[in-house]
């Protein structure tokens, strides 16, 4: 490869996109050429910084309800009766309180959610990314996963294939997760891979709740007598779409 | 009437699978609008019109990847707002598909991790399309395929294009005390 090649694939090679057999090329090109392995250090400084430094800007609070207000037609939940600058300022003293509450609670008693029962789903994402771990199933096809989990759980977890949703099915595993047997449903995204736990719920125990930990994003909610949590290195706006769906889904 | 024709109102059902759906990359929509706008209202007003515009077409979405669906609507209503009340030209500069050779500069790179200002100043001197391929790729974390989609372009464009964003980026972030002296003469 020249210099002049490897120039332009720099960007497509930091940026993930070149093939196998173009890596390899480049890699090799990167041993013998200072000049370009020099060239690779100061991108991937800037792109650092540029991942680094919180220069991400989210929408302000209030601006995704006064877009649903302001969407025409009728609504799933409808607010007769009360003006929108009421309902807003309701709003803001209800979350006022729950931040003062917050703030107040010691670490130990600030649990939203079970903590050890995320930590352990992010690890067992983590080791299904391990070569060969990933799915003890593997089948695009809903009706070949779900059979899989008969006679391995005491229970039936909903399996549906989310291909027309961007979130391919792609296969399943079990796992284990705070001593108990659930089910792992494996989705991609993308080039990422995602991991929906499933268990059935007891009385004692639901999952809710979202997070960042280790790096990875991971969302938890209930339905039908079901707990989930799902945990990827995709964005958290992705992961609560994938929610979205499941909780739509019948 | 067609079934892609735009719709004002959706049904309830229709309106659940928006905010499902669509309303989940709202931070997206804002975040791109911010970079490409500046200011924090115009951000916010733009979003909201961009939004209120994929809700009225939102029948034309049948299946497939929300967000490169939204942010594409959203460049659109940016680029018009930009035209209308910033006369601003848009010269296409993307097109040229060859990358300048990287200059070698005596000073190394003096950038770190949290130097959120300069790093904002930078990006704030690129042409809107240059910033908003390094905002989509870099901040947005959208690959290739997507840049592709959300900007209407080919994707052979999109890797020239991050690599010569990145250049000036590089070169704005190399040379900052000569930059600010000159603009103080």
């Amino acid at each position: 490869m020249s210099c002049e090649l490897a120039h332009t694939r720099l960007h497509a090679y930091i940026d993930g996109e070149l093939d196998a057999n173009g890596s390899a090329d480049f890699n090799q090109h990167l041993r013998a050429c200072p000049t370009c392995a020099a060239a690779l250090g100061e991108q991937e400084k800037v792109r650092q910084a540029l991942q680094q430094s919180r220069l991400y800007s989210r929408a302000p609070a209030g601006l995704k309800l006064r877009i649903e207000e302001s969407l025409p037609g009728p609504r799933a939940k409808t607010t007769v009766g009360i003006g929108f600058w009421r309902w807003l300022a309701v709003a803001a003293t209800v979350l006022i309180v729950a931040v003062l509450t917050w703030r107040q609670l010691g670490p130990d008693e600030r649990k939203p959610y079970d903590q050890a029962a995320v930590v352990a789903a992010v690890d067992a994402h983590l080791r299904s990314l391990q070569p060969g771990h990933l799915v003890d199933v593997q089948s695009t096809d809903q009706h070949t996963v779900k059979p899989w989990f008969d006679g391995k759980l005491d229970f039936a977890p909903p399996v549906h294939d989310l291909a027309a949703n961007d979130f391919p099915l792609l296969g399943g595993r079990l796992d284990v997760i705070g001593g108990r047997t659930v089910a792992a449903l494996v989705y991609g995204r993308r080039k990422h891979f995602i991991s929906v736990f499933v268990e059935k719920s007891a009385p004692s125990s639901s999952w809710s709740g979202s997070g960042e930990t280790q790096g990875y994003h991971w969302t938890a909610w209930s339905k039908d007598g079901f707990n989930f949590c799902a945990v990827s290195d995709v964005s958290a706006p992705d992961l609560d779409e994938l929610k979205q769906i499941f909780l739509l889904s019948q | 009437m067609p079934p892609d024709a735009p719709t004002d109102v959706l049904s309830q059902n229709d309106r659940s699978r928006f905010e499902a759906i669509v309303m989940p990359h709202l931070d997206a929509a804002y975040n791109l609008s911010r970079w490409l706008l500046g200011g924090r209202s115009e951000a916010e007003d733009v979003t909201q019109d961009a939004i209120l515009r994929a809700y009225r077409f939102f029948n034309t979405f049948h299946s497939g990847d929300a967000r490169a669906w939204l942010l594409q609507i959203v460049r659109n209503c940016c680029y018009t707002w930009l035209k209308k009340n910033r006369n601003w030209v848009d010269v296409d500069e993307l097109d040229d598909a060859s990358v300048p050779r990287e200059e070698q500069t005596p000073e190394t790179l003096a950038i770190s991790v949290n130097d959120r200002e300069r790093l904002t100043r930078a990006l704030e001197q690129l042409s809107p399309h240059f910033r908003e391929i390094l905002v989509l790729r870099e901040l947005e974390g959208c690959s290739y395929k997507e840049i592709a989609a959300i900007t209407s372009r080919p994707m052979g464009t999109i890797m020239s294009a991050l690599a010569r964003a990145r250049q000036q980026l590089r070169a704005l972030l190399t040379e900052p005390v000569t930059r600010e002296a000159r603009l103080e003469l």
